[in-house]
Formats: structure tokens, sequence, C-alpha cells
């Protein structure tokens, strides 16, 4: 019993920073129709600037305190997204306004393969590391109810943490500032934003800007448990059955689109992996997501679709 | 002026009716293979063939595939490196567990068992559209990755999954100089590129085109929407089998299952999209622009480079490598969004009439 809540508690943390990624599918697909597949590089470029931001920073300035030199480079690293975001809309989004769906996602890989290299010849290609002070060691919980306790890592809580606040503070966002508001108004439909006067180029730049924040929140995280490399564009197909479990439009369904594939995949992992030979957690997690979109094909939370002729 | 079809009468269905009804068309199409299948061969030099041709010939006949199923039927799909990988070891082990299994038998075995794999991982688009069958497809890539990986059995116990095939021949001939390899290919590729024609101007051909132009409607004028889009993962999913199995017997020699990651996949979505969706010509076209680029790329940046004076790193060029290439994928989507084959019907159209405007 120890061990299943364990395992069930491993899970929704893992899930937890699944659906951090998740989230910055959902914020561009919502607002611009767009499916961004460069989301995963965009995580690895974040991610690499601030690793980069926060080695170079001591060495500029000469400031030794780790604190600083870490929020000046998340403060760059989050002033360099938003000059990718702006460029992203200026050069590729601006010009394929209509077009198919097909060729938007194509699209967005050619900026995936852009940014991995632009990234890596900027800040190099070997694996750093993200040192914010996330204490490693593991604690026990709950050691009056089990024998031995529950073994929880004390990184994924704080990762969990974060990853709530900012969801949080991103529904505060969309539900409570004018903002927010004009987000939801383009989410819903472009023209009829368009003509109460929103500025969609401007809104676009925002979405991307806000999914640039969350790439680079789930950068610092992800880096810094598993050290910034070119592996981490690979957080993106993880977090993919996520997005289309929870449904693309909807931002609670990425959060427990996250936490449904994290548990599955860590129980599948724990419980069925020994008798298939093991390693089963990527291609379940899709397998899962597949289920349940057999019984709703546009997922949990998304908007039903309403094929007319 | 010579591309003209005037004064062309038809005077029977059967002339009505067939693939390439204008004759000048004719005359190029078997220009084209009388260069491709004589010329060809003497002229170009051994890298050449390995290097550019034999890709050449082989992606364009996965694009194909994937053009019948993205193309024709609108099912977008990120699997297609997973029906490569299933046509090749499928083809595989066929050739290695049965004793004297001829060579081509092989192939089209590897290409049904594609085609299985292909209706299995079909069966959602009966329930899932779009985006959501995009992300769908990538459980048959993941899974076919952890397939050839872990259970032994498939990959003839080989550590790590990688296998090899050696002397192959077709009716007694050796496959084993790079000429011999470019014509088993190129003979499978024409083969396989007329029948797809003749099956997409066919009846069924209509029925993906409708699912796709508007499933709904469709349904609504009889089309059995099950029935049209697991024949087109059928059928797209054998073309690319065969084309995996030409990939890793004929290209590769011995492979591993990551030489069918999720990348090819893309590759393969990016070559039919650049080429141009629901296009036979199309295909070529992007298998083209995608085998060659990145050659191009590698050999011409170190020399431009060169020019400037700046000595720069393997490493740096790859990275160069990937930017040029997404660069250019975004380009070319903006200023042609439908792909070379729209460029090409066009040019048709303005040989057609000219010297006039219209």
């Amino acid at each position: 019993m120890a061990f299943f809540l364990e395992t069930l508690l491993g899970g929704l943390m893992a899930g937890m920073l699944y659906s951090l990624v998740a989230l910055g599918f959902v914020l561009i697909f919502k607002a611009s129709g767009v499916f961004n597949f460069a989301q995963g590089a965009m995580v690895l470029f974040a991610a690499l600037a601030m690793a980069r931001f926060a080695e170079w920073i001591p060495g500029w300035t000469g400031i030794d305190n780790p604190i600083v030199a870490n929020i000046a480079a998340f403060v760059i690293a989050g002033v360099v997204m938003f000059v990718v975001a702006w460029l992203i809309e200026r050069l590729v989004l601006r010009h394929l306004v209509n077009q198919e769906a097909a060729t938007l996602l194509m699209a967005t890989l050619g900026i995936t393969y852009f940014m991995e290299g632009l990234g890596q010849t900027l800040f190099g290609s070997d694996i750093y590391k993200i040192d914010v002070g996330m204490p490693k060691e593991p604690i026990f919980v709950l050691e009056s109810m089990f024998e031995g306790g529950i073994l929880v890592n004390k990184e994924d809580v704080i990762a969990a943490a974060i990853a709530a606040a900012l969801v949080a503070a991103l529904s505060l966002f969309f539900q409570k500032t004018s903002t927010g508001r004009a987000l939801r108004a383009v989410a819903d439909d472009h023209q009829a934003a368009q003509s109460i006067g929103i500025p969609l180029n401007r809104i676009w730049v925002i979405v991307w800007c806000v999914a640039g924040v969350v790439a680079l929140v789930s950068g610092m995280i992800w880096g810094s448990k598993l050290g910034v490399q070119f592996s981490l564009t690979t957080v993106a197909l993880r977090a993919l059955p996520v997005v289309i479990l929870g449904g693309l439009t909807s931002v609670p369904g990425a959060i427990i689109g996250g936490l449904i594939i994290g548990v599955g995949e860590k129980l599948s992992e724990v419980f069925l992996g020994p008798y298939v030979g093991g390693g089963i957690e990527i291609w379940f997690a899709y397998v899962l997501a597949l289920l349940f979109l057999l019984v709703r094909p546009q997922g949990l939370f998304g908007e039903k679709i309403i094929d007319r002729v | 002026m010579f591309y003209r079809e005037n004064g062309q009468f038809k005077t029977s269905y059967k002339a009505d009716q067939q693939i390439f009804p204008i004759a000048q068309d004719r005359v190029v199409i078997l220009l084209l293979l009388a260069v491709a299948f004589v010329a060809v061969p003497l002229l170009v030099s051994d890298y050449t063939f390995r290097a550019i041709l034999i890709p050449f010939l082989i992606m364009s006949l996965a694009a194909l595939g994937v053009n019948v199923l993205v193309g024709y039927c609108g099912q977008i799909s990120l699997g297609s490196g997973a029906f490569m990988a299933v046509g090749a070891y499928g083809a595989y082990n066929f050739f290695v567990r049965v004793p004297d299994m001829p060579l081509i038998p092989a192939l089209i075995l590897g290409g049904l068992c594609a085609t299985f794999f292909g209706i299995l991982f079909g069966l959602p688009s009966l329930r899932v559209k779009g985006l959501y069958l995009a992300v769908a497809t990538l459980a048959a890539q993941f899974f076919s990755d952890w397939m050839f990986l872990r259970i032994k059995w498939l990959t003839n116990d080989s550590p790590s999954g990688s296998v090899s095939v050696s002397s192959l021949q077709v009716f007694g001939l050796p496959i084993d100089s790079a000429q011999s390899k470019y014509w088993f290919c190129l003979a499978i590729l024409v083969v396989m590129a007329l029948l797809a024609k003749n099956l997409v101007r066919g009846a069924i051909g209509r029925e993906w085109m409708a699912i796709r132009d508007m499933d709904v409607a469709a349904a609504v004028i009889g089309i059995r929407p099950m029935y049209a889009k697991l024949s087109a993962f059928a059928v797209s999913s054998f073309i690319i089998g065969v084309a995996g199995a030409l990939w890793a017997f004929v290209h590769l020699g011995s492979w591993e299952p990551a030489a069918f990651s999720v990348e090819v996949s893309f590759r393969l979505l990016f070559m039919v999209i650049i080429g141009g969706l629901g296009s036979i010509m199309g295909a070529f076209f992007g298998a083209a622009f995608i085998v060659v680029l990145p050659i191009l790329l590698n050999q011409f940046l170190p020399a431009l480079f060169g020019v400037f004076g700046v000595e720069i790193s393997t490493a740096d060029v790859s990275h160069a490598e990937l930017m040029i290439f997404g660069g250019l994928i975004v380009w070319f989507l903006i200023v042609e969004p439908h792909g070379l084959a729209k460029l090409w019907s066009t040019a048709k159209q303005k040989l057609r009439v000219w010297p006039f405007p219209y």
C-alpha cells in the first residue's frame, strides 16, 4: 500500500510538470489555432538561455551571489523569450493567417528546427546545469501510518508547487485582467474580436510571450531536474498526450490531463512494465490518451466539435 | 507552343480515360523514364547513387504513401516512420526465418505487415479527427520504437534491435552494385507510382477525396467513412512499408530501430506538404527537396564559411544546417503553401496559353 501511494504521488508530481509544458500548447492553440510543435524547442531554448546567463553574469558584473545571478538570468531569459515570440509572430504567423492546420503545424516544426539550431549555436550544445538551489534530498512523510513512511522527493514537491502557482496566476490573468479578457475573446472568435477593436497581432505576441514564459519556467524546472541538454526537446513529445487527453482548448484540461497521464505512466511502468520488458511509459501515455479520445473525441474538457454540412 | 492539346480529339472512352490524356505528357513521361533507366546509370558516379539517387527514390516511394493518406484522404499522420519500421522488420523476419525466401515476396509480405499495423492504428481515425488524430498517430511511432527495441523475437534476438541482411538477389541477379540497387528501387517505384496514380483517379480515390473535403457530407451522399478511411490507411501503410523495407534492405543494409524514429515521420510529412498535398508528382518534388537539401548544405556551408575566412567546427555546421533547413521550410510554406506541385501546374497552365497571357 505504501509503495502504491509512493508511486501514485510520484506520478502526480511528474504529471504537474507535464501539465506545465502542456499549458504552453493549450495557450497558443486557444488564441491562434496553431498547434505549436515548437513548444519543446522553446523549453530547450529558454532553459539554455537561463543556464548560460546564470553562468555568464557573475563573470560580466562581478556579482557573486547565486540568487541574484539566477534572478537576473531568469529576467534576461524572459526578455529573450519575448523577442522570440515577437519575431515568430512578425516573420511567420502573420504570413500564414487562414492556412490549413497541417500547414501551420509544419511551420511550427520548421520553427522547431530553427530554434534548436539557433539555441545551440548561441548558447553551446553541451550539458549545462541550472542550480536554483532546489533541495535534492528525499523526505519521508506519513511515517505514523505506514512502516517506514512514504518517500517523497522534495524537489518534486517544490516543482509541483511552482507549477500550481503558475497555473493559478495564469487563470487569474485570463479571468480578471482586461488583456486576459481580450485573449479569451480572440480565442472564441477571431473576426468578432477584431471587429470590436481588439488588435489580433498584439494579442498573438502576448500569447506567444506567455507561452514563452511558461516554457521558461518548465525549462528551469526540467533543466534543474535533468540538466539542460538537447533531449529536453523530447519533453514536448511526452506532454502531447496530456494535451489531447485534456482537450486542446482547455486550461483545466491540461492540468487534469497531466495528472492522469503522470499517474498512469508511473503505475503502468511499475506494475505492468516488468511483464512486457519495461520502458513502456512513453507509448502507454499515448495509448491511455487514445482510450479517452475514443469516448470523448475532443478530449476531456475540449470544446465539443459540431459538424455541419 | 509545344504544350497544347488542341487538335487531339478523343474518339473512344478508352482514349478519354487514359492516365495521361495529352500526347505531350506521354512523350515527356516516356522520355523521363528512358533517362532514368538508361541515361542516368551511365552518367553518374557511385557516390551520387548511394548518397542522393537511391535515398531519393525510396523516400519518394514513402512520400507517395504518406500522400495517399494525408493528401488524398486528409488524415494527418505522424506515424509514417513506424509504418516504415514495421515494413522493414516484417520483411526482415520473413527473409531470415523462411528458408530460400526470395526478395520481392519478402518485401511485399513486409508491406502487408505494415498494412495490418496501419489499419490497427488507423482505427482511432473513425472517431478522432484533425490534430487530435495527428497526435494519436504518434502512438504508433512510439509503440514501434519500443516494440523493436524490447521484443527480442522480432529482431532475431539481436541486442538493441540492430539487424542486417546480405546477398540480396532478384531472379538470380545479385543486387549489390550501386547501379543494380538503383534499377531495383526505380522499377519498384515506377510500378507503385502507377498503381497509386490509378487508385487515386478511380472510385476509391474519389471516395478518399470526398472524405478529405468534408467527411460528414461524404457520409451523407453514401460514402462509408470507415471503409474509405481504413482503405486509405491500408494502401498508404502498404506503400510506406515497402519503402521502409527497401530503405532497410537496399539502402542501409544493416539498421536499428533508431533508423525509423519520429524524425523520419516529420521529414516524410515535410516532403508531402512541401511537394504538394494531393498530388503524385508532389511526392517526387518534396522527396527531392528534403533529401538533397541537407546534402547540399553539408557540402556548401563549410565552403561558404571558408570564403569569409572563418573556420567553423562540424557541430556548428550541423547547427547552421538545422537553422537553414527550418528557415527554408517556413519560408517555403509562406511563399507557396500549396507546394511545389502547384508551381508545376501553374507553369503548365502558362505554357498552354503561351505566348498569350491567357
